[in-house]
């Protein structure tokens, strides 16, 4: 089964197949501490994107010789469900799946202070239930408010954004469609209290300049999907007060 | 010197607090002269450090902390004791028995089993062993009734209350006995289960709404209401 | 690479000392990469070869060549598949087993190098069209790690493809018929990988081992032949400033300049 690419992805006003603007974030919606069992938890939707982040420990690490004397082991696991993408996608990792798990871990790693909890192991599991583009970057948003919901301290919150070039122009938050079809995509994550970046990669063909100005969107795009997380964080202890107050 | 958030304000990890000679106090940290937020919580201030009483934390232990833990494991000469921490406690069998532990007469189970509740202090912790507990001192020892209600344990000063004012309000509105652990834990115990069920829904009441103001008062109002239905 | 050797503390802080004055432990400049050799044609039952040795680490990448099924948005391109293995043999780091995340890692940035400045003609590669392609296998082997895989990995890769040769033939009844003489795979652009590490906030290229137990992050940037940006990997625990990150993507312009000419001798 394939699908055909849509021939035009962006039309002559400069808006998206799905009416974004070029520089347009899509809707964003997050809740934190929705998992009961886990110690930390957060979910979100962003367009089309559905995923889930959970966080166990700090927690002795088994078997012994694996845990490091001096700081907390990061594990992380980014994982699809098969009925996440348009053709079912094997329950087994894939290559893929691996980098991401390997590349997300870096990118949360600088900001927890690992270094306060030696011998132990803080797991961190990223649930994609649907998928539509930018699902790495989505789940280190997640993964991040799972890891402040489990009251492991932190330096910062981190914050993932992508942006791109599609069709000769550059665009913020690319859909599936849109990093398949165009010529640069560009995820990055970013503490933004430290200006501090922990995740960037690239694929695609940029000029130096080209470069410079996609950096600064995702950036861009990173402090607007930061003053969300916060919200989501302080949501439900704002609604206790309020309803405190109102009686 | 400059504070961009108020007492009693909510931050989040990674929000700047303060510039200035102040001292990173709990839940933050200090980079330069800048002090930052690391957990969700309130801010605090007292004297010229800045604390952030987090609104959910995990148990850090520390020594003289009374802690309720659970027995996980029987070992050979110790107990292996589950304290709501990032790491197992221990509990040695020559704590327990004031002289050396003898494997041929001594059965630790029949002193301390899996899944028995105890009540204890710990003693000894640092970075390369997990705590050490002792049940020495009168109080602490098995726990044989009530229920443990669990609170993330930077709420405990708040069931406690100021000079314990909550802690004593409760225990007169109920007529329960209360002991607390450091570590999140409360043994409620009561003459009835209706008294013990009103603490309990007290203390998870504190929990919901320890950001708030006023909270004693609605508190004891609570219960009061309670017992009239 | 994520290391769990650790170097002693009092080498760590010469290393980093000796950075912060521009130094590094081996006498090298801050952007200056260790001596490169590369031999292509080494191993004659790949279609194609080559061996690079940077300073100690040595990785050998052989091509092979088969027929196969497009993918199916793609039906009239070949198919380019990289995997890399850190063989045990190459540091007492590597253990044996299926690759890991650092082996996986180190395959899929060669694989964008060559992929995203589209270095093959994959069109021209199409046999039968939405049938029958040709599929090319990269597959890098580490034989000693001694830091810089990525660069090592992705210069052979490189090599390797240039040396690459299909063999001639013809589409008869559906059915392919080998020719006598054979056809050097169509490669149209040369990108190459620079990798930097950071130690106390400076960058240094092509880190080695030591380097790289103790810097606390590292970046690669591919650049191909028009000194334009094909791929992008941050790796490592540590983070970069985005002063820090445009500095490196300007020295990686120049070294992918110096060490393409080394690769590419035509």
């Amino acid at each position: 089964m394939s699908r055909k690419t849509p021939k035009k992805l962006i039309n002559e006003n400069g808006t998206r197949l799905d009416g974004r603007e070029l520089n347009q974030l899509r809707p964003l919606k997050i809740e934190v501490g929705i998992l009961a069992n886990a110690d930390g938890s957060a979910y979100i939707e962003q367009g089309k994107n559905k995923i889930l982040a959970a966080v166990y420990g700090p927690k002795e690490l088994h078997p012994k010789h694996l845990a490091l004397p001096d700081r907390a082991l990061l594990l992380c696991r980014y994982h699809m469900a098969p009925f996440s993408v348009q053709e079912r996608k094997s329950p087994a990792p894939s290559r893929r799946e691996i980098e991401l798990s390997k590349v997300i871990r870096e990118a949360l790693e600088p900001s927890v202070f690992l270094e306060h909890y030696p011998r132990t192991s803080i797991d961190i599991f990223i649930e994609v239930l649907q998928a539509d583009g930018g699902t790495r970057c989505a789940g280190i948003n997640v993964a991040s408010l799972a890891l402040a919901d489990a009251g492991i301290p932190m330096r910062d919150l981190v914050v993932a954004c992508a942006a791109g070039k599609v069709e000769g122009r550059l665009v913020l938050d690319l859909t599936d469609v849109e990093d398949k079809a165009g010529t640069a995509d560009l995820p990055l994550a970013f503490m933004p209290n430290l200006n501090a970046i922990t995740l960037l990669q690239m694929d695609g063909d940029l000029t130096t300049d080209e470069f410079e100005q996609v950096l600064n969107l995702a950036i861009d795009g990173c402090k607007q999907t930061h003053a969300l997380q916060k919200e989501a964080l302080k949501a439900k202890y704002v609604a206790v007060k309020e309803a405190v107050e109102e009686e | 010197m400059p504070t961009y958030f108020e007492n009693k304000q909510l931050v989040v990890p990674g929000d700047l607090i303060a510039e200035g000679k102040y001292g990173a106090g709990d839940s933050t940290y200090k980079d330069d002269d800048k002090i930052y937020a690391a957990r969700v919580g309130l801010v605090t201030l007292e004297d010229q450090t800045i604390h952030v009483v987090a609104l959910k934390a995990f148990y850090v232990p520390s020594v003289g902390d009374t802690v309720i833990g659970k027995i996980v494991e029987v070992g050979i000469s110790a107990w292996m004791v589950d304290i709501n921490a990032p790491y197992v406690a221990v509990l040695r069998a020559s704590d327990v028995l004031d002289r050396p532990f003898n494997p041929r007469k001594d059965e630790l189970p029949a002193i301390f089993d899996v899944n028995d509740l105890l009540i204890a202090k710990i003693v000894a912790y640092d970075r390369t062993q997990d705590p050490l507990l002792s049940v020495r001192e009168p109080g602490l020892g098995k726990i044989s009734r009530g229920q443990i209600v669990e609170i993330t344990p930077t709420k405990i000063p708040r069931v406690i209350g100021r000079k314990g004012s909550m802690i004593s309000m409760i225990k007169k509105e109920t007529g329960c006995q209360i002991t607390i652990g450091q570590n999140g834990l409360i043994l409620i115990s009561g003459k009835t289960p209706e008294d013990e069920r009103l603490a309990v829904m007290a203390v998870h009441k504190i929990e919901q709404e320890s950001h708030t103001s006023g909270l004693t008062d609605r508190v004891s109002e609570m219960i009061r209401k309670e017992r009239e239905v | 690479m994520t290391s769990s050797m650790s170097v002693a503390k009092v080498k760590q802080k010469r290393i980093a000392e000796l950075i912060s004055h521009g130094k590094r432990l081996d006498e090298r400049g801050l952007n200056d990469y260790r001596e490169v050799q590369i031999e292509v044609g080494i191993i004659e039952r790949a279609e194609g070869s080559a061996r690079v040795r940077l300073g100690k680490t040595e990785v050998m990448v052989g091509t092979k060549i088969e027929v196969g099924e497009p993918f199916l948005d793609v039906p009239n391109e070949g198919v380019l598949t990289v995997s890399a293995e850190l063989v045990p043999l190459a540091s007492p780091k590597f253990e044996p087993g299926p690759p890991n995340e650092n082996a996986i890692e180190l395959a899929r940035v060669v694989d964008r190098g060559i992929r995203e400045s589209k270095a093959i003609s994959l069109e021209k590669l199409c046999v039968t069209p939405g049938k029958k392609v040709f599929v090319v296998f990269v597959d890098v082997y580490v034989l000693n790690d001694d830091g810089n895989l990525i660069d090592a990995s992705a210069m052979a890769a490189l090599a390797a493809l240039l040396n690459t040769k299909i063999f001639n033939y013809e589409v008869k009844n559906g059915e392919i018929e080998i020719k006598p003489g054979y056809t050097q795979l169509p490669i149209v652009d040369y990108p190459i990988a620079v990798t930097f590490a950071k130690i106390n906030d400076k960058l240094v290229a092509d880190p080695w081992l030591v380097e790289e137990q103790v810097m606390d992050a590292r970046l690669t940037i591919t650049i191909d032949k028009d000194g334009k940006i094909c791929a992008i990997q941050k790796g490592g625990y540590g983070y970069f400033s985005m002063e820090k990150i445009l500095e490196a993507t300007k020295i990686a312009q120049q070294k992918a300049e110096e060490l393409r000419k080394i690769v590419v001798k035509d």
